[in-house]
Parts: structure tokens; C-alpha cells; sequence
């Protein structure tokens, strides 16, 4: 099992957010892309697009399915990562560091998510099911 | 391995490489007489010719056939074996239908002959829109759209345009996790924002998620009843009465009807729109390129906003009646896909109404008796009475390294097509099984006698190996496309 970095919030739909300052950088976690399997296709909003807390900002496809992905916080995105959609297949590698998805403005306050630890646990709980 | 050996056996198949590459300058399929006309040319005439010659294959007729057959020997069909694939219900379709179907008489009608002309055609409609009225229970239908999707999108249009009717736009479409995957994209499509309804522990939508989500801005609810866990939604009565209470609608997936047929009428618990997927439930044949036929039948509140033009009859003649003041408009050209409507018309007349129930119950035992040969080797995550349908999952076989996609590809050595994975995705590594009514004791005992073998040997590694294109890299042949053909000069 991968470790889930302290420094990072979680939500329920496996995406991560890290907060450093005005800005939040938002990935998906190393349990959804295990989930997935191989991802073929990463759909990413323009620079400038806004979006609410909950709201879905784009979809992640792979072999088995595709998939909705979700923002952590309400906020208007400030960057795309680009070399994750000539090459979505990198996700794998390094999904909590280098492989973020967007870099986002913050307009509220991240509210309702998950630690790592308590991550860690909630993710033990579904893979039971 | 005892019953791959007893059930498979050897073929030579042959290989064929693209047409391009056998191709013969001067090969031919046509004996054109000599030219009794002056010759122009074509620079003569237009103004702009292409210089060089397409280079298109050249092929003489019994190459042609050849390629093709070829290649068919390749592939597999519902009529070669079971074709078990959940949600789909890829069941046989009887040759008559396609027998009346192409005969003259009807394969040959013009949308554009004079109505006098045509009446036996629009009977052909007309009884058939009575016949969905029947099965249903609503009291309008529509035959035009040209596609199971097209029909949750023209259903989405009239659901909006009622609101609209009512001077107020509703923006939120509420969909069940058990519902199809088209349901959420249909109503994107028609500018909707979705909202997901977890279903309970038991598979189905319960009154108090639907409360806790249910408000004025509410358009409809879109479900699949059966559900795509092959369940009946028990509920359905009192969700129903729920979004009536705040002027919502209930948009019932037709996809599962398969299951219902002469047992249950959506009209009866209170559905306002409903599609049919003629080839599923009314064995018209499955996709291929189409075309399809997806027929939408409508509670009174939307009778008013049909699409246009609408069949009427006026003493025995049949009419199509334009005049329609809260109408959507056209959804298609002309009638909709009319050789598919004469197939399910031919399905229907063929079997009668105790016969469609009889499609049904068989459909129902047919599913059970696959679900009672492999309950006690795979794991069930909803334990539940199922209808035509049944969702398993690998839990049981995650110690031994034998997951569903591996399952799945070595049923194809076994020469047959493997069920649905990965679907419904509230199933995690879901198998989903729907043998359909078509399919005899025998053939059923055929799958379930390779997927026990499959589960007692979990050590056989990549799968297909047997079979004429072993296995595809899946991920490579989803990144990099191939489309065209490269010459090599």
C-alpha cells in the first residue's frame, strides 16, 4: 500500500489537495489509479475555468472506465499540467509529487476532508467491500 | 482443463492482410460495356481534378468476398454461441423478422410516395405505437428517434419543454448509481446538471436519499427499472409520488423492459417517459453501424410536446397530423428508422401478448439458473431477488491472483463471448451476466462449465491464447490510434 502524505488533504472521491498559500495544487490519489488501471485519456479544463467545491472539473479514462474528477475546493484554475495529458499514462509515477492535475486559485477554505490518516483508513474500509 | 479440451477445437483460420496490400493493378468486379458516348474530360469540365489517381485497392469479386469472409471467420456472434453480455440482452433474432422485413413490398416503400400510397406502412407504425402503448401503459408514443440515446435525449426535450410550459426552467437531473451509463450523459447532452443518488444496501433507491436530494429544481429522475443490478426497484411507487408532490417527472430507462414484459407497466407506478430499445426487447439487430430505433412512449402531462409528424386515425384511414401547437418539432427526417419498426412489429405479432410475457419469465429463470450454478463459486456483493440480470464480483478469487478482467479473456478461449466487467460501477470488478431467453440449458451449462474450470485453474496466465488474435494490448490500442493506412512507398 502506498503512503499518503501528511502534508496533503483527501476527499471521498480519491482526489488530493495541497494548499500552499492563495494557491491549491489537486491530484488524484495512488488508490484511485490502482482502481483504475492503465489511464489512456486525461480530459483538463482551460486555465481560467471556475468551479465549485464538489463540482466536476474533467474526467479520467482508463481500459476498464471512465471517471469523474472532482474539486476539492471552490476555485478558478491557474495552471494545467501539460505533460500529464500528452502522456496521461505518467499519472502512475509519483501521483502525490510531480503528476498534479491543475494548480487553482482558492476562493473558500478547503472544508470536510480527509487527513492522511484518516485516508488511509478509508480506503482499507473500501477495499473490503 | 478438461472441458476446454471437450468443448473447443482445432481450426485452421486463415490470415488476410489488408486489401491494400493484395490488391493488383487492373483487378476488377465489373464488366462495364464499351463506351458509345464521346469521351470527356473531366478537366473540360471542372475546374478543379485531382492529378493523381486515388490509390484504392483493386480486387476482382471472388477476391472481395474472400477478404471478407476471411475476416468474419474471425469474429463472433450471437449466432455462433451465447452472448451473455449484462444490460445489453443480445438475444437471437428470429430470421422472420428480417425475412418480411426485406421483402419487396416493404424494403422498397419511399417516404416521399403519396399517403394514399402508403397506408399498409403506417399500419405497420400505427399497430406498432399501440402495441408500445400496451406494453407500457402510457398513453402516448413516439417512433421517431433513431436510437436508445436519441430517445433519452428527445424524452429529456420534452421533460424540458414542460417545465417551460409551466414558465420555469429546471436545471438538476437526478440519476441512481444503479441507472445506465447513458442516463447522466443524455441529460449533460440536453443541459442538465446531474446529481447521483446512492442506492441502499439492498440495491435500490431509497424514499430518504431521494428526500434528502429532491427540490424545485428538480427536472426528473432518470432510473433503469429493473436496475442494472437486474433488481426491482420496490420503491418506485412512493418515489414516484414523491417527485410528482413537487411537479418532477420520472424518466424510466426502457433498457431493462426486457425483463418486464406482460409483468410490470410503467405507466402503472407512474412513469412519465420511457425509451425503448427495440434491439433489445424486440430483436431488431444490435449496432453494427445501425441503424438503431429507439421509440419513446409519455404520460398525459407529455402528450402535448411529442415531436411531430404524429400518426392519427381518421375512420380506417391513417393520417400523419403536423398541427401540434406545444410540439418539440422533428427529432428525425421522416418517420424514423421504419425497417426496424417492421421487425418489432413482425417480433410482436409473432409471440402475442402471452408470448412477450413468456419472453420475460424466460428471460427471469433463464438469469436465476445462472445465478444458482455460480452463486457458491462467486461472490454476490448484493444479495438480492434478480430479474434477468445478476452482478457478481472477484472477491472470492482475490487470494488465488484471478480478477475479473482475466476471467473474462480466457472465456474467450473457451470460445465464447465473456460477460460485461466492470459495470455497473457501483460493483467493484463487477461480472454481469444476461443470458436472456434466448438461450437454451444447454448453452448456459456451456458457460457456467468454463467459468467453474476458469475459477479452478486461476494459474493460467495470458489469456487468450487460442483464439485467432491473441490478447491486445488494450492500453496501447486505446493511445495510439490507427485509423488509416500508411503506404510503405
Amino acid at each position: 500500500m502506498s503512503n499518503y502524505p501528511n502534508n496533503l488533504q483527501y476527499t471521498k472521491e480519491h482526489e488530493w489537495i495541497r494548499v500552499e498559500g492563495n494557491t491549491g495544487i489537486v491530484g488524484i490519489t495512488a488508490f484511485a489509479i490502482e482502481q483504475l488501471g492503465d489511464v489512456v485519456h486525461l480530459d483538463l479544463p482551460k486555465a481560467g475555468s471556475k468551479f465549485k467545491a464538489g463540482e466536476s472539473f474533467g474526467t479520467i479514462e482508463s481500459t476498464k472506465t471512465v471517471s469523474d474528477l472532482y474539486m476539492p475546493v471552490a476555485g478558478t484554475v491557474a495552471e494545467v499540467n501539460s505533460a500529464l495529458t500528452s502522456a496521461p499514462e505518467d499519472i502512475a509515477n509519483d501521483p502525490h509529487g510531480k503528476n498534479w492535475l491543475v494548480k487553482v486559485t482558492l476562493e473558500g477554505t478547503p472544508a470536510n476532508l480527509m487527513t492522511a490518516d484518516q485516508y488511509t483508513k478509508y480506503i482499507a474500509d473500501a477495499a473490503n467491500h | 482443463m478438461d472441458f476446454l479440451k471437450k468443448s473447443t477445437g482445432h481450426a485452421v483460420v486463415l490470415e488476410e492482410p489488408p486489401s491494400f496490400e493484395t490488391s493488383r493493378p487492373g483487378a476488377v468486379g465489373t464488366d462495364l460495356p464499351t463506351l458509345d458516348v464521346p469521351r470527356v474530360e473531366p478537366k473540360s469540365v471542372f475546374k478543379k481534378v485531382r492529378v493523381r489517381k486515388a490509390r484504392l485497392p483493386e480486387l476482382s469479386e471472388p477476391e472481395v468476398i474472400r477478404h471478407f469472409t476471411r475476416m468474419s471467420t474471425w469474429n463472433y456472434a450471437i449466432d455462433l454461441g451465447i452472448y451473455p453480455l449484462g444490460s445489453c440482452t443480445m438475444k437471437y433474432n428470429p430470421r422472420l423478422n428480417e425475412e418480411i422485413a426485406r421483402s419487396g413490398e416493404l424494403s422498397e416503400a419511399h417516404p416521399y410516395d403519396p399517403i394514399e400510397w402508403s397506408q399498409g406502412h403506417l399500419r405497420v407504425m400505427w399497430e406498432l405505437t399501440e402495441d408500445l402503448k400496451g406494453v407500457t401503459g402510457m398513453p402516448g408514443v413516439s417512433l421517431q428517434p433513431a436510437a436508445g440515446a436519441h430517445g433519452e435525449l428527445t424524452g429529456l426535450m420534452l421533460v424540458s419543454a414542460y417545465h417551460k410550459s409551466k414558465g420555469r426552467q429546471r436545471k438538476t437531473i437526478l440519476t441512481a448509481d444503479t441507472a445506465h451509463g447513458t442516463n447522466p450523459a443524455s441529460a449533460a447532452l440536453a443541459g442538465f446538471q446531474i446529481v447521483q443518488i446512492a442506492t441502499g444496501e439492498d440495491g435500490v433507491i431509497h424514499p430518504e436519499a431521494l428526500a434528502a436530494v429532491l427540490n424545485d429544481d428538480v427536472a426528473a429522475l432518470m432510473t433503469t427499472n429493473p436496475n442494472t443490478l437486474g433488481i426491482f426497484e420496490k420503491n418506485i411507487q412512493t418515489v414516484a409520488n414523491m417527485l410528482h408532490e413537487k411537479d418532477a417527472l420520472l424518466y424510466i430507462d426502457g433498457a431493462n423492459l426486457n425483463a418486464v414484459l406482460g409483468l410490470s407497466r410503467p405507466g402503472d407506478f407512474g412513469a412519465d417517459v420511457i425509451q425503448f430499445n427495440l434491439h433489445k426487447t424486440f430483436s431488431t439487430p444490435h449496432g453494427g453501424g445501425g441503424p438503431g430505433s429507439g421509440p419513446i412512449a409519455v404520460s398525459d402531462k407529455l402528450v402535448p410536446f411529442l415531436p411531430v409528424p404524429r400518426l392519427e386515425k381518421h375512420g380506417e384511414k391513417i393520417v400523419l397530423v403536423d398541427n401540434a401547437p406545444q410540439t418539440i418539432g422533428r427529432v428525425k427526417a421522416f418517420f424514423g428508422n421504419y425497417g426496424m419498426f417492421i421487425r418489432a412489429w413482425c417480433y410482436i405479432r409473432a409471440l402475442g401478448g402471452q408470448g412477450l410475457r413468456a419472453v420475460s419469465e424466460n428471460a427471469i429463470i433463464n438469469a436465476n439458473y445462472m445465478r444458482s450454478q455460480l452463486k457458491d463459486v462467486l461472490h454476490m456483493p448484493v444479495n438480492a431477488p434478480t430479474l434477468h440480470e445478476v452482478v457478481f464480483n472477484d472477491r472470492n478469487q482475490r487470494d488465488v491472483n484471478l480478477d475479473t478482467t482475466k476471467m473474462a479473456k480466457r472465456l474467450i478461449d473457451y470460445g465464447m463471448h465473456p460477460m460485461t466487467v466492470h459495470f455497473p460501477l457501483c460493483v467493484k470488478n463487477a461480472i454481469m451476466i444476461e443470458p436472456t431467453e434466448t438461450e437454451s440449458r444447454s448453452e448456459m451449462d456451456r458457460f457456467v462449465n468454463a467459468l467453474k474450470e476458469i475459477i479452478r485453474t486461476p494459474e493460467v496466465e495470458q489469456a487468450p491464447t487460442r483464439v485467432f488474435r491473441e490478447r491486445v494490448d488494450e492500453t496501447k490500442a486505446a493511445r495510439e490510434l490507427k485509423l488509416t493506412y500508411k503506404f510503405k512507398d
